[in-house]
Protein backbone atom coordinates (compact mmCIF):
# COMPACT_ATOMS: atom_id res chain seq x y z
CA UNK A 1 0.00 0.00 0.00
CA UNK A 2 1.47 3.54 -1.05
CA UNK A 3 0.08 6.05 1.39
CA UNK A 4 0.42 10.07 0.86
CA UNK A 5 1.11 12.03 4.00
CA UNK A 6 0.01 16.14 3.63
CA UNK A 7 2.14 18.81 6.22
CA UNK A 8 1.68 21.97 6.39
CA UNK A 9 3.04 24.73 8.20
CA UNK A 10 0.91 27.00 10.61
CA UNK A 11 1.56 29.79 12.60
CA UNK A 12 2.65 29.09 15.80
CA UNK A 13 -0.08 29.46 18.18
CA UNK A 14 1.58 30.28 21.38
CA UNK A 15 3.47 32.78 19.72
CA UNK A 16 2.11 36.34 19.36
CA UNK A 17 0.80 36.95 15.99
CA UNK A 18 1.22 40.58 14.00
CA UNK A 19 -1.37 41.52 11.44
CA UNK A 20 0.15 43.57 8.53
CA UNK A 21 -0.54 47.24 8.28
CA UNK A 22 -3.66 46.84 5.95
CA UNK A 23 -5.33 44.20 8.21
CA UNK A 24 -5.58 41.94 5.87
CA UNK A 25 -3.53 39.27 6.36
CA UNK A 26 -1.38 38.39 9.33
CA UNK A 27 2.14 39.28 9.07
CA UNK A 28 3.92 36.24 8.38
CA UNK A 29 7.92 37.55 8.28
CA UNK A 30 7.08 37.78 12.33
CA UNK A 31 5.12 34.45 12.66
CA UNK A 32 7.18 31.44 13.86
CA UNK A 33 6.13 28.52 11.68
CA UNK A 34 5.30 24.47 13.02
CA UNK A 35 3.97 21.56 11.59
CA UNK A 36 -0.20 21.87 12.30
CA UNK A 37 -0.66 19.32 14.88
CA UNK A 38 -2.76 17.06 13.50
CA UNK A 39 -0.78 16.50 10.15
CA UNK A 40 1.43 15.76 12.85
CA UNK A 41 -0.84 12.93 13.76
CA UNK A 42 -1.79 11.86 10.25
CA UNK A 43 2.20 10.96 9.86
CA UNK A 44 1.89 9.00 13.11
CA UNK A 45 -0.53 7.33 11.99
CA UNK A 46 0.77 6.63 8.27
CA UNK A 47 4.18 4.80 9.83
CA UNK A 48 1.67 3.35 12.26
CA UNK A 49 -0.13 1.63 9.58
CA UNK A 50 3.55 1.21 7.29
CA UNK A 51 4.87 -0.87 10.91
CA UNK A 52 1.48 -3.08 10.76
CA UNK A 53 2.43 -4.09 7.04
CA UNK A 54 4.69 -3.06 4.15
CA UNK A 55 2.88 0.50 3.12
CA UNK A 56 5.56 3.09 1.96
CA UNK A 57 4.96 6.30 3.17
CA UNK A 58 5.54 9.55 0.81
CA UNK A 59 5.28 13.04 2.77
CA UNK A 60 4.20 16.56 0.58
CA UNK A 61 5.18 19.64 1.64
CA UNK A 62 5.14 23.26 0.48
CA UNK A 63 8.57 24.60 0.70
CA UNK A 64 7.45 27.44 2.99
CA UNK A 65 8.23 28.46 6.64
CA UNK A 66 10.47 26.02 9.10
CA UNK A 67 9.89 22.75 6.83
CA UNK A 68 12.61 21.95 6.28
CA UNK A 69 13.02 21.07 10.42
CA UNK A 70 9.48 18.81 9.96
CA UNK A 71 10.62 17.13 7.08
CA UNK A 72 14.21 16.27 8.52
CA UNK A 73 11.85 15.27 11.77
CA UNK A 74 9.81 12.93 9.01
CA UNK A 75 12.92 11.57 7.26
CA UNK A 76 14.53 10.37 10.92
CA UNK A 77 11.18 8.89 11.67
CA UNK A 78 11.50 6.41 8.54
CA UNK A 79 9.17 8.47 5.92
CA UNK A 80 10.24 6.46 2.53
CA UNK A 81 10.52 9.67 0.13
CA UNK A 82 9.84 13.65 0.62
CA UNK A 83 8.70 15.93 -2.25
CA UNK A 84 8.39 19.05 -2.03
CA UNK A 85 6.14 21.94 -3.76
CA UNK A 86 8.23 24.98 -4.88
CA UNK A 87 6.58 28.36 -2.90
CA UNK A 88 8.35 32.05 -3.54
CA UNK A 89 5.60 33.74 -1.70
CA UNK A 90 6.13 35.21 1.71
CA UNK A 91 2.77 34.09 2.60
CA UNK A 92 1.21 30.48 2.51
CA UNK A 93 -0.84 29.38 -0.47
CA UNK A 94 -4.34 29.88 0.09
CA UNK A 95 -6.91 27.07 0.05
CA UNK A 96 -7.87 27.19 -3.64
CA UNK A 97 -4.28 26.82 -4.28
CA UNK A 98 -2.90 24.79 -1.96
CA UNK A 99 -5.66 21.81 -2.95
CA UNK A 100 -5.08 22.04 -6.81
CA UNK A 101 -1.14 22.03 -6.77
CA UNK A 102 -1.51 19.24 -3.62
CA UNK A 103 -3.81 17.51 -5.68
CA UNK A 104 -1.30 17.55 -8.27
CA UNK A 105 1.52 16.43 -6.45
CA UNK A 106 -0.47 13.72 -4.97
CA UNK A 107 -1.43 12.35 -8.45
CA UNK A 108 1.89 12.48 -9.00
CA UNK A 109 2.96 9.84 -6.19
CA UNK A 110 -0.38 7.76 -7.12
CA UNK A 111 -1.42 6.97 -3.26
CA UNK A 112 -4.09 4.23 -2.15
CA UNK A 113 -4.26 6.26 0.53
CA UNK A 114 -4.36 9.67 1.82
CA UNK A 115 -3.71 11.05 5.33
CA UNK A 116 -4.14 14.58 6.44
CA UNK A 117 -5.00 16.45 9.54
CA UNK A 118 -8.76 17.36 9.48
CA UNK A 119 -8.14 21.00 10.86
CA UNK A 120 -5.53 23.68 11.08
CA UNK A 121 -5.98 26.29 12.77
CA UNK A 122 -5.45 28.59 10.00
CA UNK A 123 -8.10 27.28 7.77
CA UNK A 124 -10.56 30.14 7.08
CA UNK A 125 -12.44 28.36 4.20
CA UNK A 126 -13.36 25.24 6.33
CA UNK A 127 -11.13 22.27 6.54
CA UNK A 128 -8.74 21.72 3.74
CA UNK A 129 -9.33 17.85 3.03
CA UNK A 130 -12.34 17.28 2.23
CA UNK A 131 -11.73 19.89 -0.70
CA UNK A 132 -8.55 17.88 -1.52
CA UNK A 133 -10.73 14.89 -1.93
CA UNK A 134 -13.26 16.36 -3.76
CA UNK A 135 -10.23 17.86 -6.31
CA UNK A 136 -8.77 14.02 -6.74
CA UNK A 137 -12.34 12.14 -6.77
CA UNK A 138 -11.67 9.96 -3.45
CA UNK A 139 -14.32 9.55 -0.64
CA UNK A 140 -13.52 11.71 2.67
CA UNK A 141 -13.81 10.71 6.23
CA UNK A 142 -12.32 13.19 8.49
CA UNK A 143 -12.28 13.96 12.44
CA UNK A 144 -10.79 10.40 12.64
CA UNK A 145 -9.03 8.85 15.30
CA UNK A 146 -7.10 5.71 14.50
CA UNK A 147 -7.04 3.81 11.93
CA UNK A 148 -6.18 0.05 11.39
CA UNK A 149 -5.34 -2.35 8.34
CA UNK A 150 -7.92 -5.13 7.92
CA UNK A 151 -7.55 -8.43 6.40
CA UNK A 152 -8.30 -7.17 3.26
CA UNK A 153 -5.88 -5.42 1.86
CA UNK A 154 -7.65 -2.33 0.36
CA UNK A 155 -9.70 -1.77 3.13
CA UNK A 156 -9.25 -0.27 6.36
CA UNK A 157 -11.00 0.48 9.66
CA UNK A 158 -11.23 3.88 10.98
CA UNK A 159 -12.33 5.59 13.82
CA UNK A 160 -14.43 8.31 13.58
CA UNK A 161 -15.25 10.37 16.34
CA UNK A 162 -18.30 11.61 17.67
CA UNK A 163 -19.30 13.93 21.08
CA UNK A 164 -19.24 12.35 24.56
CA UNK A 165 -16.45 9.88 23.24
CA UNK A 166 -18.13 7.97 20.88
CA UNK A 167 -16.72 7.15 18.42
CA UNK A 168 -18.31 5.45 15.08
CA UNK A 169 -16.12 1.83 13.37
CA UNK A 170 -15.76 2.92 9.73
CA UNK A 171 -14.57 0.28 6.96
CA UNK A 172 -12.74 2.46 4.13
CA UNK A 173 -12.35 0.63 0.59
CA UNK A 174 -9.38 2.41 -0.81
CA UNK A 175 -8.73 4.99 -2.33
CA UNK A 176 -9.49 7.76 -0.25
CA UNK A 177 -8.92 10.70 1.86
CA UNK A 178 -8.45 10.36 5.93
CA UNK A 179 -8.87 13.14 7.82
CA UNK A 180 -6.70 12.76 10.95
CA UNK A 181 -7.35 13.83 14.46
CA UNK A 182 -5.52 11.92 16.41
CA UNK A 183 -3.30 8.97 15.97
CA UNK A 184 -3.58 5.53 17.51
CA UNK A 185 -0.76 6.83 19.23
CA UNK A 186 0.71 10.19 19.88
CA UNK A 187 3.65 11.43 17.71
CA UNK A 188 6.89 9.36 18.04
CA UNK A 189 9.99 11.30 19.65
CA UNK A 190 13.18 11.52 17.19
CA UNK A 191 16.21 11.97 19.31
CA UNK A 192 18.28 15.26 17.84
CA UNK A 193 20.95 12.78 17.16
CA UNK A 194 18.63 10.80 14.45
CA UNK A 195 17.55 14.34 12.96
CA UNK A 196 21.02 15.60 12.67
CA UNK A 197 21.68 12.04 10.84
CA UNK A 198 18.82 12.61 8.36
CA UNK A 199 19.86 15.99 7.80
CA UNK A 200 23.63 14.19 6.25
CA UNK A 201 21.75 11.56 4.35
CA UNK A 202 17.56 12.53 3.85
CA UNK A 203 17.19 13.47 0.06
CA UNK A 204 14.15 15.95 -0.74
CA UNK A 205 12.68 15.93 -4.16
CA UNK A 206 11.52 18.93 -5.60
CA UNK A 207 8.28 18.81 -7.48
CA UNK A 208 7.71 21.01 -10.61
CA UNK A 209 3.84 22.05 -11.53
CA UNK A 210 2.08 24.46 -13.09
CA UNK A 211 1.13 27.47 -11.16
CA UNK A 212 -2.44 28.08 -10.55
CA UNK A 213 -4.36 31.72 -10.20
CA UNK A 214 -5.60 31.94 -6.27
CA UNK A 215 -9.27 31.88 -5.82
CA UNK A 216 -11.60 35.21 -5.54
CA UNK A 217 -14.35 34.12 -4.89
CA UNK A 218 -13.39 34.49 -0.81
CA UNK A 219 -10.97 37.44 0.37
CA UNK A 220 -9.81 38.92 3.61
CA UNK A 221 -12.05 42.48 4.20
CA UNK A 222 -10.54 42.11 7.76
CA UNK A 223 -8.34 40.91 10.22
CA UNK A 224 -8.60 41.97 14.31
CA UNK A 225 -7.81 40.85 17.75
CA UNK A 226 -11.02 39.71 19.36
CA UNK A 227 -12.73 43.22 21.20
CA UNK A 228 -12.62 42.67 24.59
CA UNK A 229 -15.22 42.75 26.69
CA UNK A 230 -15.18 42.74 30.35
CA UNK A 231 -14.03 39.11 29.89
CA UNK A 232 -12.45 37.41 33.25
CA UNK A 233 -11.36 39.72 36.35
CA UNK A 234 -7.57 39.52 36.65
CA UNK A 235 -6.29 38.34 40.03
CA UNK A 236 -2.92 40.08 40.78
CA UNK A 237 0.34 38.99 42.73
CA UNK A 238 2.47 36.06 43.37
CA UNK A 239 1.83 32.45 43.39
CA UNK A 240 1.31 32.19 47.18
CA UNK A 241 -1.10 35.58 47.09
CA UNK A 242 -2.97 34.70 44.15
CA UNK A 243 -3.57 30.88 45.15
CA UNK A 244 -4.94 32.76 48.78
CA UNK A 245 -7.19 34.72 46.50
CA UNK A 246 -8.46 31.67 44.55
CA UNK A 247 -9.28 30.03 47.95
CA UNK A 248 -11.25 33.03 49.21
CA UNK A 249 -12.96 33.10 46.13
CA UNK A 250 -14.00 29.92 46.38
CA UNK A 251 -14.86 30.09 49.32
CA UNK A 252 -17.03 32.62 48.90
CA UNK A 253 -18.89 30.77 46.08
CA UNK A 254 -19.40 27.96 48.31
CA UNK A 255 -17.20 25.84 45.82
CA UNK A 256 -15.05 25.39 48.59
CA UNK A 257 -16.13 25.14 52.25
CA UNK B 1 -38.72 29.16 -4.64
CA UNK B 2 -36.79 32.13 -3.50
CA UNK B 3 -33.39 33.82 -4.12
CA UNK B 4 -32.80 34.88 -0.85
CA UNK B 5 -33.76 31.10 0.69
CA UNK B 6 -31.45 29.67 3.26
CA UNK B 7 -30.87 25.52 3.57
CA UNK B 8 -30.20 24.41 6.64
CA UNK B 9 -28.92 21.10 7.19
CA UNK B 10 -30.41 18.99 10.83
CA UNK B 11 -27.43 17.84 12.49
CA UNK B 12 -28.03 14.47 14.03
CA UNK B 13 -26.75 13.48 17.45
CA UNK B 14 -27.76 9.76 17.46
CA UNK B 15 -31.47 9.95 16.31
CA UNK B 16 -32.48 13.25 17.80
CA UNK B 17 -32.04 16.55 16.23
CA UNK B 18 -29.13 18.75 17.26
CA UNK B 19 -29.56 22.03 19.61
CA UNK B 20 -27.17 23.14 17.05
CA UNK B 21 -29.41 22.87 14.37
CA UNK B 22 -32.07 25.33 16.40
CA UNK B 23 -29.60 27.72 16.20
CA UNK B 24 -28.60 27.08 12.82
CA UNK B 25 -32.20 27.62 11.92
CA UNK B 26 -32.57 31.08 14.04
CA UNK B 27 -29.56 32.13 12.28
CA UNK B 28 -31.62 31.33 8.89
CA UNK B 29 -34.70 33.22 10.19
CA UNK B 30 -32.49 36.27 11.22
CA UNK B 31 -31.64 36.02 7.31
CA UNK B 32 -34.93 35.60 5.99
CA UNK B 33 -36.38 38.31 8.38
CA UNK B 34 -34.07 40.87 6.43
CA UNK B 35 -33.97 39.47 3.28
CA UNK B 36 -36.48 37.79 2.35
CA UNK B 37 -36.84 34.05 1.54
CA UNK B 38 -37.66 30.75 3.12
CA UNK B 39 -35.92 28.82 6.19
CA UNK B 40 -35.43 25.30 4.41
CA UNK B 41 -34.50 22.31 6.46
CA UNK B 42 -32.86 18.94 4.86
CA UNK B 43 -33.18 16.12 6.70
CA UNK B 44 -31.53 13.34 5.86
CA UNK B 45 -32.62 9.84 7.63
CA UNK B 46 -34.51 6.71 7.35
CA UNK B 47 -37.64 8.36 8.97
CA UNK B 48 -38.06 11.81 8.34
CA UNK B 49 -41.49 12.21 9.87
CA UNK B 50 -40.20 11.26 13.44
CA UNK B 51 -37.82 13.90 13.13
CA UNK B 52 -40.02 16.57 11.49
CA UNK B 53 -41.22 18.50 14.62
CA UNK B 54 -38.09 19.06 15.92
CA UNK B 55 -37.77 21.41 12.53
CA UNK B 56 -41.09 22.96 12.29
CA UNK B 57 -39.64 26.33 12.95
CA UNK B 58 -38.67 25.87 9.56
CA UNK B 59 -40.52 26.36 6.66
CA UNK B 60 -39.86 23.57 4.53
CA UNK B 61 -38.67 19.98 5.71
CA UNK B 62 -37.13 18.53 2.79
CA UNK B 63 -36.96 15.09 4.16
CA UNK B 64 -34.57 12.14 2.02
CA UNK B 65 -35.71 9.00 3.88
CA UNK B 66 -33.42 5.86 2.69
CA UNK B 67 -31.92 3.09 4.24
CA UNK B 68 -28.18 4.17 3.17
CA UNK B 69 -28.70 7.27 5.39
CA UNK B 70 -29.70 5.48 8.80
CA UNK B 71 -25.98 6.37 10.04
CA UNK B 72 -23.75 9.15 8.86
CA UNK B 73 -21.44 8.00 5.53
CA UNK B 74 -20.05 10.59 3.29
CA UNK B 75 -20.63 9.71 -0.20
CA UNK B 76 -24.98 9.38 -0.35
CA UNK B 77 -25.26 12.48 2.54
CA UNK B 78 -22.96 14.43 0.40
CA UNK B 79 -24.51 13.33 -3.09
CA UNK B 80 -28.37 13.75 -1.41
CA UNK B 81 -27.29 16.99 0.21
CA UNK B 82 -25.59 18.21 -3.53
CA UNK B 83 -28.90 17.18 -5.14
CA UNK B 84 -30.99 19.41 -2.83
CA UNK B 85 -28.80 22.18 -3.67
CA UNK B 86 -29.08 22.13 -7.29
CA UNK B 87 -32.74 21.45 -6.98
CA UNK B 88 -33.82 24.49 -4.84
CA UNK B 89 -30.72 26.75 -4.90
CA UNK B 90 -30.37 28.41 -2.10
CA UNK B 91 -28.63 31.44 -1.31
CA UNK B 92 -26.86 30.08 2.34
CA UNK B 93 -26.04 26.57 2.97
CA UNK B 94 -25.30 26.42 6.94
CA UNK B 95 -24.21 23.64 9.23
CA UNK B 96 -23.51 22.80 12.39
CA UNK B 97 -19.24 22.68 13.33
CA UNK B 98 -19.88 18.94 14.19
CA UNK B 99 -17.76 16.53 13.36
CA UNK B 100 -20.17 15.73 10.58
CA UNK B 101 -20.78 19.29 9.75
CA UNK B 102 -16.89 19.77 9.21
CA UNK B 103 -16.40 16.65 6.73
CA UNK B 104 -19.53 18.02 4.39
CA UNK B 105 -19.69 21.61 4.73
CA UNK B 106 -15.97 21.92 2.93
CA UNK B 107 -16.75 18.85 0.75
CA UNK B 108 -20.41 20.16 -0.04
CA UNK B 109 -18.73 23.59 -1.33
CA UNK B 110 -15.82 21.78 -3.50
CA UNK B 111 -18.46 19.75 -5.38
CA UNK B 112 -20.16 22.91 -6.21
CA UNK B 113 -17.48 25.01 -6.48
CA UNK B 114 -18.76 27.43 -4.57
CA UNK B 115 -17.21 29.21 -1.48
CA UNK B 116 -17.09 27.86 2.19
CA UNK B 117 -16.61 29.91 5.35
CA UNK B 118 -16.02 27.76 8.75
CA UNK B 119 -16.29 29.13 12.48
CA UNK B 120 -18.72 32.62 11.94
CA UNK B 121 -20.27 33.54 14.27
CA UNK B 122 -22.51 36.47 12.31
CA UNK B 123 -23.09 36.61 8.90
CA UNK B 124 -24.94 39.34 6.29
CA UNK B 125 -25.42 40.72 3.10
CA UNK B 126 -23.52 43.43 0.91
CA UNK B 127 -24.61 43.60 -2.43
CA UNK B 128 -24.03 40.27 -4.62
CA UNK B 129 -21.64 38.93 -1.21
CA UNK B 130 -21.96 37.85 2.05
CA UNK B 131 -20.17 39.09 4.57
CA UNK B 132 -19.14 36.53 7.53
CA UNK B 133 -17.52 37.45 10.71
CA UNK B 134 -15.45 34.17 11.41
CA UNK B 135 -13.02 33.02 14.38
CA UNK B 136 -9.73 32.31 12.51
CA UNK B 137 -6.70 31.49 14.96
CA UNK B 138 -8.15 29.05 17.43
CA UNK B 139 -10.11 32.47 18.69
CA UNK B 140 -7.00 34.83 18.99
CA UNK B 141 -8.43 36.70 15.67
CA UNK B 142 -11.48 37.67 14.10
CA UNK B 143 -12.20 37.30 10.34
CA UNK B 144 -14.22 39.20 8.01
CA UNK B 145 -14.62 37.82 5.16
CA UNK B 146 -16.32 38.62 1.75
CA UNK B 147 -17.59 35.66 -0.39
CA UNK B 148 -19.13 35.84 -3.95
CA UNK B 149 -21.12 32.63 -5.51
CA UNK B 150 -24.38 31.04 -4.58
CA UNK B 151 -24.78 29.56 -2.62
CA UNK B 152 -22.29 30.00 0.15
CA UNK B 153 -22.04 27.03 2.51
CA UNK B 154 -21.04 28.46 6.48
CA UNK B 155 -20.72 26.73 9.43
CA UNK B 156 -21.55 28.40 12.32
CA UNK B 157 -20.25 28.39 15.60
CA UNK B 158 -21.90 27.30 18.49
CA UNK B 159 -23.63 29.60 20.59
CA UNK B 160 -22.90 32.38 18.35
CA UNK B 161 -26.71 32.39 17.38
CA UNK B 162 -30.12 31.91 19.72
CA UNK B 163 -31.95 28.89 19.08
CA UNK B 164 -34.99 29.50 16.93
CA UNK B 165 -38.03 31.51 18.33
CA UNK B 166 -39.82 32.12 14.87
CA UNK B 167 -42.95 29.69 13.54
CA UNK B 168 -42.09 28.61 10.48
CA UNK B 169 -44.65 26.53 8.37
CA UNK B 170 -43.07 23.21 9.06
CA UNK B 171 -44.50 21.94 6.18
CA UNK B 172 -42.79 18.51 5.60
CA UNK B 173 -41.86 17.43 1.90
CA UNK B 174 -40.69 13.89 1.17
CA UNK B 175 -37.82 14.14 -1.13
CA UNK B 176 -37.62 11.05 -3.31
CA UNK B 177 -34.02 9.89 -4.60
CA UNK B 178 -31.72 7.28 -5.63
CA UNK B 179 -28.63 6.71 -3.04
CA UNK B 180 -26.15 4.51 -3.14
CA UNK B 181 -23.87 3.21 -1.09
CA UNK B 182 -20.32 5.05 -0.40
CA UNK B 183 -16.78 3.03 -0.35
CA UNK B 184 -17.02 4.52 3.24
CA UNK B 185 -19.07 2.26 5.37
CA UNK B 186 -21.00 2.87 9.08
CA UNK B 187 -19.97 -1.07 10.95
CA UNK B 188 -20.96 -0.21 14.74
CA UNK B 189 -21.14 2.64 17.25
CA UNK B 190 -18.50 2.47 19.93
CA UNK B 191 -19.85 4.16 23.09
CA UNK B 192 -17.20 5.96 25.65
CA UNK B 193 -15.95 3.73 28.50
CA UNK B 194 -18.50 3.65 31.40
CA UNK B 195 -16.14 2.63 33.83
CA UNK B 196 -14.41 5.94 34.07
CA UNK B 197 -15.46 8.90 36.20
CA UNK B 198 -18.19 10.88 34.43
CA UNK B 199 -16.99 14.20 33.79
CA UNK B 200 -20.34 15.19 33.24
CA UNK B 201 -21.66 14.81 36.75
CA UNK B 202 -18.79 16.30 38.90
CA UNK B 203 -19.26 19.89 40.84
CA UNK B 204 -15.78 20.43 40.31
CA UNK B 205 -13.43 20.00 36.90
CA UNK B 206 -9.78 20.79 36.98
CA UNK B 207 -9.31 20.66 33.09
CA UNK B 208 -5.85 20.89 32.00
CA UNK B 209 -4.19 21.97 28.45
CA UNK B 210 -1.19 22.53 26.75
CA UNK B 211 0.30 24.35 29.82
CA UNK B 212 0.76 21.13 31.41
CA UNK B 213 3.60 20.23 29.04
CA UNK B 214 4.55 17.29 30.23
CA UNK B 215 3.00 13.94 31.64
CA UNK B 216 5.19 14.16 34.33
CA UNK B 217 3.24 17.06 35.56
CA UNK B 218 -0.37 15.61 35.57
CA UNK B 219 0.61 14.54 38.79
CA UNK B 220 0.67 18.47 40.57
CA UNK B 221 -2.63 18.38 38.56
CA UNK B 222 -4.28 15.36 40.06
CA UNK B 223 -2.87 16.50 43.40
CA UNK B 224 -4.83 20.09 43.31
CA UNK B 225 -7.73 18.31 41.73
CA UNK B 226 -8.23 16.26 45.32
CA UNK B 227 -7.70 19.10 47.16
CA UNK B 228 -10.46 20.44 45.70
CA UNK B 229 -12.60 17.39 45.78
CA UNK B 230 -12.85 17.20 42.67
CA UNK B 231 -11.52 15.47 39.17
CA UNK B 232 -9.15 15.99 36.48
CA UNK B 233 -10.58 16.70 33.06
CA UNK B 234 -8.51 17.78 29.29
CA UNK B 235 -8.59 19.56 26.38
CA UNK B 236 -8.49 17.68 23.24
CA UNK B 237 -4.25 17.69 23.14
CA UNK B 238 -3.78 16.15 26.53
CA UNK B 239 -6.19 12.90 25.72
CA UNK B 240 -4.01 13.26 22.02
CA UNK B 241 -1.26 12.56 24.04
CA UNK B 242 -2.73 9.75 26.19
CA UNK B 243 -2.26 11.57 29.36
CA UNK B 244 -5.64 11.33 29.79
CA UNK B 245 -8.59 8.80 28.94
CA UNK B 246 -10.68 10.40 25.76
CA UNK B 247 -14.02 10.02 28.34
CA UNK B 248 -11.88 13.29 30.13
CA UNK B 249 -12.04 15.72 27.19
CA UNK B 250 -14.49 18.58 27.09
CA UNK B 251 -15.42 20.06 23.70
CA UNK B 252 -17.03 19.30 20.78
CA UNK B 253 -15.98 16.27 20.13
CA UNK B 254 -15.53 15.23 24.23
CA UNK B 255 -17.98 16.09 27.02
CA UNK B 256 -20.38 18.73 27.63
CA UNK B 257 -20.09 20.04 31.09
CA UNK B 258 -21.40 22.12 33.88
CA UNK B 259 -19.68 21.94 36.83
CA UNK B 260 -20.27 24.65 39.75
CA UNK B 261 -16.23 25.12 39.29
CA UNK B 262 -14.12 24.86 36.35
CA UNK B 263 -10.71 25.34 36.90
CA UNK B 264 -8.98 25.89 33.56
CA UNK B 265 -5.14 25.56 33.89
CA UNK B 266 -2.97 26.13 30.47
CA UNK B 267 -5.94 26.09 27.99
CA UNK B 268 -5.69 28.32 25.68
CA UNK B 269 -9.84 28.62 25.00
CA UNK B 270 -10.48 27.67 21.60
CA UNK B 271 -14.11 27.53 20.37
CA UNK B 272 -14.33 24.03 20.29
CA UNK B 273 -13.25 23.37 24.03
CA UNK B 274 -15.33 26.23 25.16
CA UNK B 275 -18.33 24.43 23.36
CA UNK B 276 -18.08 21.96 26.03
CA UNK B 277 -17.57 23.90 29.22
CA UNK B 278 -18.96 27.28 28.07
CA UNK B 279 -22.18 26.15 30.94
CA UNK B 280 -19.53 26.36 33.80
CA UNK B 281 -21.21 28.38 36.70
CA UNK B 282 -18.03 29.35 37.87
CA UNK B 283 -14.84 29.23 35.25
CA UNK B 284 -10.95 30.37 36.84
CA UNK B 285 -8.33 30.32 34.15
CA UNK B 286 -5.05 30.53 34.44
CA UNK B 287 -2.61 30.89 31.48
CA UNK B 288 0.67 32.16 30.56
CA UNK B 289 -0.65 34.42 27.49
CA UNK B 290 -2.66 36.89 28.24
CA UNK B 291 -4.17 37.06 24.83
CA UNK B 292 -5.60 33.38 25.57
CA UNK B 293 -9.69 33.37 24.77
CA UNK B 294 -10.37 31.80 27.77
CA UNK B 295 -9.56 35.19 29.68
CA UNK B 296 -12.85 35.92 27.55
CA UNK B 297 -15.44 34.07 29.03
CA UNK B 298 -13.79 32.58 32.08
CA UNK B 299 -14.76 34.84 35.42
CA UNK B 300 -11.91 34.95 36.98
CA UNK B 301 -7.48 34.96 35.38
CA UNK B 302 -4.80 34.67 36.27
CA UNK B 303 -1.76 35.30 33.94
CA UNK B 304 0.75 33.08 35.54
CA UNK B 305 1.97 29.57 34.49
CA UNK B 306 0.26 26.85 35.40
CA UNK B 307 3.25 24.70 36.78
CA UNK B 308 3.84 27.59 39.30
CA UNK B 309 0.80 28.35 40.68
CA UNK B 310 -0.21 24.60 40.77
CA UNK B 311 1.85 23.28 44.48
CA UNK B 312 0.95 26.66 46.01
CA UNK B 313 -3.06 26.40 45.31
CA UNK B 314 -2.71 22.65 46.48
CA UNK B 315 -0.94 23.68 49.96
CA UNK B 316 -3.16 26.70 50.39
CA UNK B 317 -6.35 24.62 49.97
CA UNK B 318 -5.05 21.73 52.12
CA UNK B 319 -4.85 23.99 54.73
CA UNK B 320 -8.05 25.79 54.65
CA UNK B 321 -9.43 22.16 54.54
CA UNK B 322 -7.59 21.33 57.62
CA UNK B 323 -8.89 23.98 59.48
CA UNK B 324 -12.07 23.64 58.58
CA UNK B 325 -12.44 20.09 59.43
CA UNK B 326 -10.72 20.65 62.91
CA UNK B 327 -13.71 23.19 63.62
Amino acid sequence: MKIAVVLRQVPDPIEPLELMPDEKALDYGEAGFLVNESDEHALEQALLLAEDGTAEVTVLAFDFGDVETTLFSAAAKGVDRILTIPWEEPFPPGTDVATALFADAIRSVRPDCILIGCQAHDELEGAFGPRLAVELELPYLGVVRGVRQTAKEMVLEAHKEYPGAAKARMSVQLPAVLGILAADQPPRYVPVSRIREAMKSAEFEELELESVPPSVAVSVARLSFPLRGDGARMLEGNEREVAEQIAEILVEKGVLT
Amino acid sequence: MSEQDVLVVADLEGDSISNGTLELIGAAGQWTETHGGQVLAALLSTDGASQAMRLAAADRILAVDNPVLAHYCPGPFLDALSEIVRREAPRLVLFASSTVGLDLAPGLAAVLKTPCLGNCRAFDAEGDAVMATCSYCSGKLVAELQAKGRPVVLTLLPGAFHPATRIGKGELEPVAMELAEGAIRFEEMILADQSDVDITQQDVLVSVGRGIQQEDNMELAQELAEALGGELAASRPIVDQGWLAATRQVGKSGMIVKPRLYLALGVSGAPEHVEGMSGSELTIAVNTDPEAPIFEIADYGVEMDMLDLMPELTEVLKRKRAVSYER
